[in-house]
């Protein structure tokens, strides 16, 4: 079974996990970035770090690609300290922004990159898969940024990595460009890499992450796969004249169910969403003498559950 | 879009002679191919070399020429190892081009080597220029060729030091403004090609102390009068070599 060979050289010997994270404190003067910060990250899985700007994404990253020294805490990249040299081979870094001298040409740039590694990967053939062929002899400066953030991920694949970190791959990239990204995290996935990524995109972290840790102050708040941080609960959204009374509405719901206003006029209704409830929810609307309009089902989105355990929306 | 991509992992740093000539060339590509850093390491030289032995702007004794030379190719040194290392090197710390390099297999040691064989590479270049011009204009050169290879490699790792102290702690636009400022200063302080002579004595022996006049004073020695050993040269570009590479490898910062 060709899975079971790659699940194994993912693992290694050792079995550590890709990125192991305890306690993780990262100050900058007054500021706590990253405050007490617990995570794991698989092997051969995609893991999102999801937060908003300022969460301590960018810190924690760049202390397990051994950049910035932590100020408290354990961090263990592919079972070894940030640190050890042997993980220069090993690990692909894209770097939030910058990286490539403004004056070089991509193509030249990624072949210089694929020189210093053992078993490169065709930095012709990799341009091409990242729609980057007719830019190969584009100064850095002159690409778009959308095609500077697809040349950043060659050069963090091109030697072939058990590891990958990728800091906001997608971070202001038009929709084609985050399908090219997207379809190469997957395509590093079905070859046994490990994928580690920062986004503040939810849908992102929804889409192609087996394991989503979302953070928030430099603080984990939740940690899951995406299917058990959404639930598999369903909610129900309508808009209506603002300032119903949802008590009575309530009542007449199954238990378990929740009925939230937010933001005005746009009403929520959260628990089991079995066949009746629709019929429930109009025949109240109706007897409060109002229509419901827009009215959906819909699965939670991480969305939700970011606002739910921080109060704030993710922006 | 079909393509023969096999991302399985295989990971591996390439042998370190690999890295460090593949650095290398890429470091000589983008100073050959930047007008800016053509225009210092060349251009002017060049054009110092044929105005001032041209034009009788200063008294020496024998061909103008046999002066101005070896004052030229110490500007040359200077002007690339100093001048254009530290205006590029702020530049790629400002880019986090050094930052990204770190990531890679290509050591800190491996990257310092790149460097400074780019940088021979280029003076490689310059020499022959300059000698080339300077031939065509009577230029007759003495003296052992060998202290001329030692005195430019010290005069090399003199001026690196130097430059990358400055590139390794003042932002990118502050090193570009130093970097000019100081080389010309020390071009017009240096004997580069007005003789230190023309100071007042009082100055003169704390003028031999820079590196500029070190190197140029040791060039004029041996390849203008046929001197042996440039001991004291040699000396003060030792000093300085060890000091600002001492201290720039302690200062230097990456991000
Ligand atoms: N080098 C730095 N110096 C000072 N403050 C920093 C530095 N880097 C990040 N910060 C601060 O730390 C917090 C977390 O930043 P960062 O790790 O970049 O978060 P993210 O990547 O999630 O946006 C922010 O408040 C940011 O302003
Ligand atoms: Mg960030």
């Amino acid at each position: 079974m060709p899975d079971a060979a790659n699940t194994r050289l993912a693992e290694g010997a050792d079995g550590a996990p890709a990125v192991e994270v305890r306690d993780l404190v990262k100050r900058y003067g007054r500021t706590t970035a990253v405050d007490g910060l617990t995570l794991s990250c698989a092997r051969g899985r995609v893991t999102a770090i999801l937060g908003p700007n300022g969460a301590g994404k960018t810190s924690t990253i760049e202390i397990c690609e051994g950049f910035r020294q932590a100020d408290g805490g354990e961090v263990r990249v592919l079972g070894l300290a940030p640190s050890d040299r042997s993980l220069k081979a090993r690990v692909g870094v894209m770097l939030q922004a910058g990286g490539v001298p403004p004056a070089m040409r991509a193509g030249e740039w990624l072949r210089l990159m694929a020189r210093f590694h053992a078993h490169p990967l065709d930095p012709a053939a990799l341009l091409d898969r990242l729609g980057l062929a007719e830019h190969a002899r584009t100064p850095y400066r002159r690409l778009s940024g959308g095609q500077q953030q697809r040349l950043s991920l060659a050069g963090a694949i091109v030697g072939r990595p058990e590891l990958v970190f990728l800091d906001e791959p997608t971070a202001g990239l038009d929709p084609q460009a985050r399908y090219a990204c997207w379809d190469v995290v997957t395509g590093l996935r079905e070859a046994g890499v490990s994928v580690v990524l920062t986004t503040h995109y939810m849908d992102e972290a929804e889409k192609i992450a087996d394991q989503v840790i979302i953070i928030d102050h430099g603080r984990v708040v939740a940690a899951g796969t995406p299917a058990t941080l959404t639930g598999a609960e369903r909610q129900l959204r309508f808009r209506a004249r603002p300032g119903l009374n949802l008590d009575e509405l309530l009542s007449a719901l199954p238990q378990g169910s929740a009925a939230k206003e937010s933001p005005a006029g746009h009403y929520i209704i959260e628990g089991q969403v079995a066949p009746g409830l629709l019929a429930t929810v109009t025949a109240w609307c109706a007897s409060e003498g109002v229509t419901a309009e827009d009215l959906s089902i819909e699965r939670r989105t991480l969305e939700d559950v970011f606002l739910e355990l921080t109060g704030r929306e993710l922006r | 879009m079909t393509s023969t991509l096999d991302f399985a992992p295989r990971p591996g740093a390439a042998p370190l002679p690999r890295m460090v000539l593949a650095q290398a060339g890429a470091e000589m590509r983008a100073m050959l191919r930047n007008g800016e850093q053509l225009l210092l390491t060349l251009i002017i030289p060049v054009l110092l070399l044929v105005g001032f032995s041209r034009a009788p702007l200063i008294s020496v004794t024998g061909p103008r020429v046999d002066f101005v030379a070896p004052g030229v190719l110490a500007l040359a040194v200077m002007s690339t190892a100093f001048t254009g290392q530290a205006i590029a090197t702020g530049f790629e710390r400002r880019y986090g081009v050094l930052k990204r390099l770190g990531a890679s297999p290509l050591s800190r040691p491996g990257l310092m080597l790149a460097k400074t064989a780019a940088v021979l590479g280029v003076e490689v270049i310059q020499v022959a220029v300059i000698c080339a011009v300077a031939l065509a204009m009577g230029w007759s050169p003495h003296g052992d060729p060998l202290w001329i290879a030692l005195l430019i490699v010290l005069g090399t790792a003199a001026f690196s030091g130097l430059g990358l102290l400055i590139a390794g702690t003042l932002r990118a636009e502050a090193t570009l403004a130093a970097a000019n400022l100081v080389y010309l200063v020390l071009l017009g302080l240096g004997g580069v090609v007005f003789p230190i002579a023309r100071f007042p004595e009082g100055i003169q022996p704390i003028l031999e102390l820079l590196p500029i006049t070190a190197l140029t004073n040791g060039m004029r020695s041996v390849l203008a009068s046929g001197g042996g050993f440039p001991a004291g040269p040699v000396l003060v570009l030792l000093v300085w070599a060890v000091v600002t590479l001492g201290v720039a490898g302690r200062t230097f910062r990456w991000e």
